[in-house]
């Protein structure tokens, strides 16, 4: 039988929660679950900043900072070195924040953080928009979508997180999907091992923001993998592997359709979003071989 | 015991980092701050320093670090200058807001644009509301001792708040003057090790810091903040007199100059109180009762002290390092005109922008300008040129 007080998800209370269908709890808690109590977690305002809580109640029963948009993995950095002037090299930091926290206002911190090395563990969850803002475009949104400031669908592709990340030569990073837990869980669990910066950058789906029932967001989020519009591939010492690799793609329309934010494209856009789909998993076949 | 040595004010401020053993350094060059980046990589680099030196890629990435490093219970140490101070704006909120008492040097230089590298307060100045202590060093020897008595005064349990210690770029951080430097010793006995009074990060007790909070409780917050303002001032003074016994250099958080007896004082912040001293008595062989009051602390500003340094005295010249574009009259002054009577002749000078020397004939200017009868209502560019209006003029041939 479940019983709540002691089968309940260690760090994050019942009660506190996301909308509807929202991948992100289900990542938070899975990331925190695999992290256990000897972390310390860093999460800018947005909409993991539920979790820091409200008021006088905490959502996590973890050490953590809410930061700032442009500096969660700066405050890591700085955590990390704290910690290790006084000896503790056991404890995991850990940033956790969205795509517009990271690909954008982020990345000059985040990088900063890779170059040098710091050992944090830093989780991007992906819900390609401003969310938490009410659905605004960010560099991660992808070609085709609707967002409050793409009206008529971004114009240009998103931009590729983790080839920047690769590019900073760190000793683990991964894509992961809230579809495939056990692969998720298996990541946070090396990306903790690492011995220096680690970067999970993991799709989490946003039923408001993309049109889809919240019954549907898990089932999206698969299609996505499936369709070659959400890899999953690791990269581990200077090496890529792919996780998963169907001999035949679902056409990308399958995900397209299941999703309101891209009704505005023709079959000339989506035509062209699957060229880039294509384009994008065979490199990465080309990569990872 | 303690010994002489020859340092520029950047090396001043070096030492007394050292000495308060700061645990983590995030640090980002920028003129005229780059030699106190570079002497304490130097030091961690030769095992001089027990610490992390953090690399940043920048001032907003440096005051981030030194929040998330202090609030696991270590000293941070960072250090900056005009535009990386500005910059630093979001996240200096966010220091004094968790009550993080980071003790940081601010190199004084004026602020973009036009471009300058040379000092002036605007930087510092911008940055008054940002809910930090300010103090204002004179000379490099001030640069050390007030160093040391603002990690006591940030991290005393009434206060817990940060502090800028703020020296003028190029005239103190790169001028060669004589200092006496305690031995380390005679500073742990001074200043202890630092412990974390308030907000900490610990696995071992977790706590959520920073999180969103509501409408029904900031402005309690921002009361408490307040009160940690007005501890400040009690603080400071129990620090200095402690300071005084133990080193024997006195401190105040205002200091006057021969204003006992004055008729007219000027009040200066920074290294151009040293000339104001030099003028004052120059002026006095000459049988003018002329005066100076140094505020060395701005924030809070101690309006009493400064009330108590200038007694009967009703005419005062305020000059300031910085414009203060728009308002009535430059900050300084706008401190000082609330905290005299009403009757009181207080007139508002702007000088020494952008690295302009604020030399004995400035300051000389100003008191020849005092004694003029007509009370002045408007700013008073002091060493502004003849014909402003007509510099870098580009005829139109349209």
């Amino acid at each position: 039988m479940f019983k709540i007080e002691t089968t309940a998800n260690r760090f994050i209370p019942h009660g506190v929660s996301a909308c509807a269908g929202c991948g992100l709890e289900l990542i938070i808690r899975n990331v925190l679950d695999v992290l256990g109590e000897d972390t310390v977690v860093v999460i800018p305002p947005g909409c993991s900043a539920l979790f820091c809580g409200f008021g006088r109640e905490a959502g996590m029963r973890l050490a953590s900072f809410q930061g700032n948009l442009e500096s969660t993995a700066a405050y890591a950095a700085g955590i990390r070195a704290g910690l290790a002037a006084q000896g503790n090299d056991h404890t995991t930091v850990l940033g956790f924040a969205g795509d517009g926290a990271t690909v954008d206002i982020g990345l000059q911190s985040l990088s900063g953080m890779l170059e040098r090395g710091d050992r944090v563990l830093y989780v991007c969850y992906d819900n390609e928009a401003y969310m938490n803002t009410g659905i605004q475009g960010s560099s991660s949104t992808p070609y085709g979508a609707w967002t409050t400031t793409t009206p008529g669908g971004k114009a240009t592709r998103r931009k590729d997180l983790l080839s920047i990340v690769m590019a900073h030569d760190v000793p683990y990073c991964a894509s992961a999907s809230v579809a495939y837990i056990p692969d998720l869980r298996r990541k946070v669990q090396k990306a903790k091992d690492a011995p220096g910066p680690a970067v999970l950058h993991v799709h989490s789906p946003c039923p408001t923001g993309w049109g889809c029932p919240p019954a549907k967001s898990i089932e999206v989020c698969r299609v996505a993998v499936q369709c070659g519009a959400w890899l999953l591939y690791e990269y581990e010492n200077g090496k890529i592997t792919l996780n998963q690799k169907p001999k035949q793609l679902r056409p990308v329309s399958d995900y397209v359709k299941l999703q309101g934010r891209f009704r505005g494209m023709d079959e000339q856009a989506v035509a062209a979003l699957q060229a880039q789909v294509t384009q994008h998993y065979e490199e990465m076949l080309h990569k990872s071989e | 015991m303690s010994h002489y040595k020859m340092l520029d004010g950047n090396a001043a401020a070096v030492e007394a980092m050292k000495m308060a053993r700061v645990k983590v350094i995030s640090a980002y060059p920028i003129t005229p701050q780059s030699s106190i980046s570079e002497k304490l990589s130097d030091l961690v680099d030769a095992g001089e320093l027990d610490a992390k030196y953090i690399r940043v890629e920048s001032e907003h990435t440096a005051m981030s670090c030194a929040v998330g490093a202090q609030l696991t219970g270590v000293r941070a140490a960072t250090a900056t200058s005009s535009v990386g101070l500005a910059l630093m704006h979001e996240i200096l909120n966010v220091a004094s807001g968790c009550r993080v008492p980071i003790v940081m040097p601010v190199v004084n230089r004026s602020l973009a644009s036009p471009w300058s590298l040379w000092c002036d307060h605007q930087d510092s100045m911008a940055e008054r509301d940002s809910g930090w202590l300010q103090f204002y060093c004179e000379n490099v020897q001030d640069v050390f001792d007030t160093l040391l008595c603002a990690y006591r005064i940030a991290e005393d349990r009434r206060v817990q708040t940060p502090v800028m210690v703020c020296l003028d770029g190029f005239f103190l951080s790169h001028s060669m003057q004589k200092v006496l430097l305690p031995e380390q010793d005679e500073v742990d006995g001074f200043l202890e090790e630092y412990i974390p009074k308030n907000a900490y990060l610990n696995p071992a007790d977790p706590m959520v810091i920073n999180d969103l909070t509501p409408t029904d409780e900031i402005t309690e917050m921002k009361f408490q903040q307040a009160v940690g303002f007005a501890q400040a001032k009690v603080v400071a003074g129990e620090v200095f007199a402690d300071f005084e016994k133990e080193f024997g250099r006195h401190k105040g958080v205002v200091e006057g100059y021969r204003a006992e007896d004055a008729d007219a004082i000027i009040i200066t912040q920074g290294s151009m109180s040293g000339t104001a001293k030099y003028v004052v008595d120059k002026l006095r062989e000459g049988g003018q009762k002329v005066g100076a009051v140094k505020i060395v602390m701005f924030r809070p500003f101690p309006h009493e002290a400064l009330r108590q340094a200038c007694g009967s005295v009703k005419k005062i010249a305020v000059l300031d390092r910085t414009a203060g574009l728009g308002a009535q009259g430059t900050p300084l002054w706008l401190e000082t005109k609330a905290a005299l009577d009403g009757d009181v002749d207080v007139r508002s000078y702007v000088g020494g922008l952008a690295g302009r020397d604020i030399s004995p004939m400035t300051i000389q200017k100003v008191f020849e300008d005092l004694h003029q009868e007509a009370p002045c209502d408007e700013v008073n560019w002091i060493d502004c040129k003849d014909d402003p209006m007509h510099l870098r003029e580009v005829p139109l041939h349209v």
